[in-house]
């Protein structure tokens, strides 16, 4: 009971989950959820706008806009939460190694660390899938050479302020071992910015993966990924704008679930704020993820 | 403060050694002959050997990479392989393209963020309130690339008041022949930054507005406040005298890494309006595999980013006397 008043009191949490839900359910059930194929062309309703036969209205070629979109949120959402659960498993390892062991270790994983932040996000993952090719596992790589980055200062800096901590002296002191002290009683005590933050990078993930493919650097037509979509509808923006509004649209309400939850999450399970936006960052050292967007 | 300086000038040596580094190898292991990309498939053996050599990719990594690492002592970044221009004379070609929307979008995006996220902080809970956060979270959640498409779509098609795409004169020569007494080249100029410099800036804003919001909620609730509200102080003054400029520390950084991430050329902003500025002319590099200029342009913008960051730190002190130089 006090579980849900929680809950009812958090409504970011709530609309959040609850958006985030949708989507999950029509990015998995999508082959079910429409009478029609992506790539099945309806001659006669070329351009149409919503209807009881097109939910969404239909593009050049008659094909469904619902069932394209539905297609184009299993793709998306793959790559999103493959690519920040590699990279969150990537910079929470890291994280914790550097936070725990110092020195010189520590000095150059940060430097390398670094180097990442300083390449232009979107400029960084286009050079990779130039070189890996395209392709919805290639993409995911590019994406968590951007995003592993952020999970390693977040997690390297909790781990550093629960290090000096009385329970952690404690346990080293009755003889537990680095990697057992690391596991069993830092790693959990971290989890709260990790959720966090793997929360809030799905959204900026599902962004940048929609931005490649508008480049046309994601994953290739015929795959209908929701950039293409609305790289494609630009084309007939004077006569159809129809097209790129319920792209964008697509694309945005995803995002605004992914970070209403995250803001809901960061109420929740962060309240000392280890994952805030920017905030308490000195200059130098500091989580942002304002410099990871897509713009 | 000039230790301090110069040592942090110095630190940029190693980084941009990484930097090249990590730009050479990416780019020297990508699948496909650059020889055979510029002649196409059907080239003679000859042709091809003759462009290799040109090129230098005859000659075995380690070698290559000394080269290169000389060439850029000598602040020579290599020669465009499509434009057959030094990539150095590009780049600094588009360079002015791509700070003025920067400049503009993040003074509209401070003006804008630090406005809504004051007012929400001090009117908190109320409708106004609700309203900047609201804003907020769509402009966070929006793409920068969808929110130019709807710009352009009112704009530019609808009522038809801005240019679709394309850049005006130079912000810089525009501002001279205003002053000449010429404010129609002034008023091009500005038409055709409108609309990705709203796009970028309001993107910019709904960031910074949440931040400077919180930031401004913890300062307001400090003991400083309080005693300044005690001694009679009227609200105006409190915030703006003393709440504010404590409230802003934190937003300075933010504003530097934005606007560093925009000097790297807001690619898909600069794609959409035709803004032919260094996001666009990566894109292109990219797509065409022109290493050099590829190499040259990622170079640039982590030199530029490793600077404004310096810059920001620099400013810190400025701004904030308790911070200590280490």
């Amino acid at each position: 009971m006090t579980a849900l008043r929680r809950l009812g009191s958090n409504l970011p949490l709530l609309v959040g989950g609850l958006i985030v839900v949708a989507i999950l359910f029509i990015a998995i059930f999508h082959p079910w959820l429409s009478p029609y194929g992506p790539e099945q062309m309806d001659m006669r309703n070329r351009l149409a706008l919503p209807s009881a036969a097109h939910w969404l209205g239909t593009d050049n070629f008659g094909r469904d806009l619902w069932t394209r979109l539905a297609h184009g949120a299993a793709i998306s959402l793959s790559i999103a939460l493959g690519s920040v659960a590699v990279a969150a498993a990537i910079g929470t390892l890291i994280g914790l190694v550097c936070g725990y062991h110092g020195g010189w270790l520590d000095l150059i994983l940060m430097r390398i660390v670094d180097l990442f932040l300083g390449f232009p996000a979107l400029i960084l993952a286009m050079a990779l899938v130039a070189v890996l090719g395209p392709g919805a596992v290639n993409v995911a790589i590019a994406l968590v050479a951007v995003f592993w980055t952020e999970f390693a200062r977040v997690v390297r800096a909790a781990v550093m302020a629960e290090r000096q901590r009385d329970y952690v002296r404690s346990a080293l002191a009755l003889g537990a071992s680095d990697a057992r002290v690391i596991l069993v009683h830092i790693l959990p005590n971290t989890l709260g910015p990790i959720v966090v933050l793997a929360t809030l990078a799905i959204g900026t993930a599902i962004v940048a993966e929609s931005g490649l493919s508008f480049l046309g650097f994601g994953v290739q037509p015929p795959a209908p990924t929701w950039g293409w979509t609305l790289a494609y509808g630009m084309r007939f923006l004077r006569s159809d704008p129809w097209l790129c509004t319920v792209a964008g649209l697509a694309i945005m309400i995803t995002v605004l679930g992914f970070n209403l939850l995250g803001d809901g999450l960061r109420d929740l399970l962060d309240p000392r704020g280890m994952t805030r936006r920017g905030e308490g960052a000195t200059p130098a050292a500091g989580p942002d993820s304002s410099s990871g967007r897509a713009s | 403060m000039l230790s301090y300086l110069v040592r942090r000038l110095l630190l940029l040596i190693p980084f941009s050694l990484g930097v090249a580094f990590v730009v050479f190898a990416l780019l020297h292991v990508i699948p496909g002959d650059p020889a055979i990309v510029l002649l196409g498939e059907e080239a003679t053996a000859e042709a091809l050997a003759q462009v290799r050599t040109n090129l230098g990719l005859d000659q075995p990594l380690p070698v290559r990479f000394g080269l290169y690492l000389l060439d850029l002592v000598r602040l020579d970044l290599g020669r465009s392989i499509f434009r057959n221009e030094a990539v150095s004379t590009v780049i600094a070609e588009r360079f002015a393209a791509t700070a003025e929307v920067a400049l503009l979008a993040t003074l509209l995006s401070v003006v804008v963020g630090v406005t809504l996220g004051v007012v929400a902080a001090v009117r908190r809970g109320s409708i106004v309130d609700v309203g900047c956060m609201l804003f907020a979270q769509l402009g966070v959640s929006m793409p920068v690339f969808w929110l130019g498409i709807l710009l352009m779509y009112l704009f530019a098609v609808r009522l038809a008041v801005l240019p679709s795409i394309g850049r005006g004169e130079p912000l810089v020569d525009a501002l001279l022949a205003a002053a000449m007494g010429n404010p129609g080249v002034l008023r091009t100029s500005l038409a055709h930054l409108a609309m990705p410099v709203v796009a970028l800036g309001l993107n910019g804003a709904a960031i910074l507005s949440r931040l400077v919001r919180s930031s401004m909620l913890e300062t307001l609730s400090a003991d400083y406040v309080r005693t300044a509200r005690a001694k009679g102080l009227p609200i105006r003054r409190v915030v703006m005298g003393h709440a504010l400029r404590n409230a802003l520390l934190p937003v300075i950084s933010v504003v530097g890494l934005q606007f560093g991430a925009l000097l790297g050329g807001a690619v898909l902003t600069e794609g959409i309006f035709g803004w032919p500025g260094l996001g666009q002319l990566a894109v292109g590099a990219i797509s065409q595999r022109d290493i050099p200029l590829v190499q040259g342009l990622v170079l640039v913008f982590a030199l530029m980013f490793a600077l404004v960051n310096l810059a920001v730190d620099v400013l810190y002190v400025v701004v904030d006397p308790r911070v200590r130089l280490r």
